[in-house]
């Protein structure tokens, strides 16, 4: 066994020399990405924050309403946010919840069309697989270190982070939506002369919307999962003032953050999780 | 003339290399050949022509390979030998080498599919289902909603045009599927196993009512199936498969009275004449009876008077005239016996107006009395 622990394979060096190597000769492309993630999500805070609360509360209530036409959900909509004003976390509030609107669009934007694709090439599903399974399993501080040395401190690392991984849900649940097609509807579509495009937009999306939905709501919980990790470094949000009660074992502000935490998770997933029954009559 | 046309159709699936085309040349089965090379047989050296207008049943039992040579007609299954002719524009086009683009436009204008699952979208209304194929083809929205309503009136779903598919029973759903295939006004219609989901009584309203559609609308229809009973309903031509080959072709009458081997013998063994069978196919035709002068000698003393340009004026039974029965060739044997319970007269079958044979008792006594046979010979 000395043998087997004195050659020890650099796996890790390699890894390092990577990160040092893009570091070194990429840096220029990773500044100017961070700068313009960094412009786009503190822009869009500061122009939710220029909004007055209470007609950002009735906003939501509006969106909520138009979506389920629930006025139990609208109730409950209007007095969680008033709470969190009332504890005084509304900035903080916002500034998570654009990251995880950003780290969800783009989960969306790069993992529908991976699921498709997967979907109509075997072959690419066996070789995401085992990246999914790694993006998912591998602990976060791991790529939270290169993430911090390509991009720096602040909400771009976090957003990165969060994206890495939250991407996998999207992927998966596309991919599944889009290979259940029953063999009828896919014939059905063929025989009457769907080019593949078509094929694509008339019987293969609308069948998998509502797996692509599910995916929807889960990739924004598992981004309001890494709000904590995203903190660490230096994302602004509700992140940062559970960090700061961990360092000062302050249990009031802990429970606090993390309340308003949970409300922004339930109140994202009853707005956009689809009803169960699809709505009849309209 | 011929709307499709199968010539030496094969359809192997898998890895089809030479080998298995060698071995299928030497005649070895199904079995054999997967066990030597991997590539399954779906259907061997099919030939067969399916005039325009009229139905063709595929028949057989699951694996006989009716459903695969189904799908070679509009390109769900490519055709691995052989050709494949569909009459198009004033030619032929050849499905085995046909390319992307005609293959698209065959199928958005000729040929159109019913299915047995039904295959609509469950997403869409009744009307956006009926009008998908119009649709894919980018026909303006308001000549949609034209050609859906009419179509949805030739299917009596009108009330239905907006209601949900999953919101419609079995039946309904299936109607949906036959307006849709309707709909693109293509003239050669796959029907596999469109009834098959259904139950009886519902399956065989709307077997009655393909047949009063294609009374009308005289499209090209191949039609697979496993029941006898349907295909000898439906039929013009019913062909019989087995293993991936085509056992016998031919009308409902040949394939009653001359079954070509024991597979066959046992479908028609378990058919019910009075639901399949028909006045064409209980009739002798005229020609079968003796003449006499200007008479045709009928069973039992009855005698047919013919005119001067050889046509039927009247029937006489012992030297005193009667008046004519006529049915027509396509009125189903339960109509038949019905007519002839309360009557002792012969009954002449017409077809297009002109007398082309006769039905005396005896015939159908002797029907029922082959169907018992048949039953009998069976081996348990």
């Amino acid at each position: 066994m000395d043998w087997l622990t004195e050659h020890k394979l650099p796996i890790g060096k390699w890894l390092g020399k990577g990160v040092d190597y893009l570091n070194q000769y990429a840096s220029g492309f990773f500044d100017a990405l961070s700068l313009v993630l960094e412009t786009i999500l503190n822009g869009t805070t500061k122009a939710l924050l220029m909004i007055p609360a209470w007609l950002l509360i009735a906003l939501v209530a509006g969106l909520a309403w138009w979506l389920h036409r629930s006025k139990g959900l609208v109730v409950f909509v209007v007095l969680s946010l008033l709470l969190i004003v009332n504890m005084g976390y509304w900035q903080e509030t916002i500034e998570t919840l654009v990251l995880v609107i950003y780290a969800t669009f783009f989960c969306m934007l790069i993992g529908v069309p991976l699921g498709i694709a997967a979907a109509h090439r075997p072959w690419l599903y066996t070789i995401l697989r085992p990246i999914l399974d790694l993006m998912q399993t591998i602990p976060t501080f791991v790529y939270l270190i290169p993430t911090l040395i390509l991009f720096g401190l602040g909400v771009v690392p976090g957003l990165i982070s969060t994206i890495i991984f939250a991407l996998a849900a999207p992927v998966r649940l596309t991919w599944l939506g889009v290979s259940n097609v029953p063999l009828t509807l896919i014939e059905a579509g063929k025989s009457f002369g769907c080019s593949p495009r078509q094929l694509l937009w008339r019987i293969e999306l609308p069948h998998a919307m509502p797996t692509i939905m599910a995916g929807l709501t889960q990739c924004i919980m598992l981004s309001l999962s890494m709000v904590v990790i995203a903190a660490l470094v230096g994302a602004d949000g509700l992140g940062k003032p559970v960090v700061r009660a961990l360092n000062t074992v302050n249990i009031e502000k802990g429970f606090e953050a993390g309340l308003a935490i949970v409300i922004l998770a339930i109140l994202l997933d009853r707005i956009f999780k689809q009803p169960s029954k699809p709505a009849v009559g309209v | 003339m011929a709307a499709v046309e199968f010539r030496h159709v094969d359809v192997m699936f898998g890895k089809a290399s030479k080998q298995s085309f060698e071995l299928l040349d030497q005649g070895k089965t199904r079995n054999e050949i997967l066990a030597k090379t991997g590539a399954v047989l779906g259907v061997a050296d099919a030939s067969l022509a399916v005039e325009e207008g009229t139905i063709c049943v595929l028949m057989g039992l699951s694996g006989s390979g009716k459903s695969s040579l189904l799908r070679c007609v509009n390109g769900l299954n490519k055709v691995s030998r052989g050709e494949l002719l569909i009459a198009h524009k004033g030619g032929f086009v050849d499905m085995a080498k046909i390319s992307e683009s005609q293959l698209l436009e065959l199928r958005r204008d000729r040929i159109a599919m019913v299915f047995q699952q039904f295959g609509l979208l469950p997403w869409c209304s009744v009307r956006e289902n009926v009008g998908f194929g119009l649709d894919v083809k980018g026909i303006p929205k308001e000549e949609i909603k034209r050609i859906t309503d009419e179509k949805l009136a030739l299917v009596n779903l009108s009330d239905w045009a907006d209601k949900k598919v999953d919101e419609l029973s079995g039946g309904m759903q299936q109607r949906v599927g036959l307006a849709r295939a309707f709909a693109t006004d293509a003239d050669i219609l796959l029907m596999d196993e469109p009834f098959s989901a259904l139950d009886p009584l519902i399956r065989d309203r709307l077997q009655d009512e393909l047949l009063e559609l294609q009374k009308s609308l005289k499209r090209t229809i191949i039609f697979v199936s496993h029941d006898l009973n349907e295909a000898l309903k439906l039929g013009n031509q019913i062909v019989i498969m087995e293993g991936g080959r085509i056992i016998q072709a031919g009308s409902a009458r040949d394939i009653i009275f001359k079954p070509a081997n024991e597979y066959v013998r046992r479908f028609v063994a378990n058919i019910n004449p009075l639901n399949v069978l028909y006045a064409g196919v209980l009739m002798r035709p005229l020609a079968q009876f003796t003449r006499e002068q200007n008479q045709l000698v009928l069973d039992s003393g009855w005698t047919l008077s013919l005119d001067a340009q050889g046509k039927v004026s009247t029937l006489h039974h012992q030297g005193q005239a009667h008046d004519l029965h006529a049915v027509d060739y396509d009125v189903w044997m339960k109509d038949v016996v019905e007519i002839c319970q309360n009557n002792d007269k012969p009954l002449l079958v017409t077809q297009a107006g002109e007398v082309v044979g006769v039905i005396c008792h005896k015939d159908i006594l002797q029907s029922l009395l082959r169907q018992a046979e048949l039953n009998s010979d069976m081996p348990m």
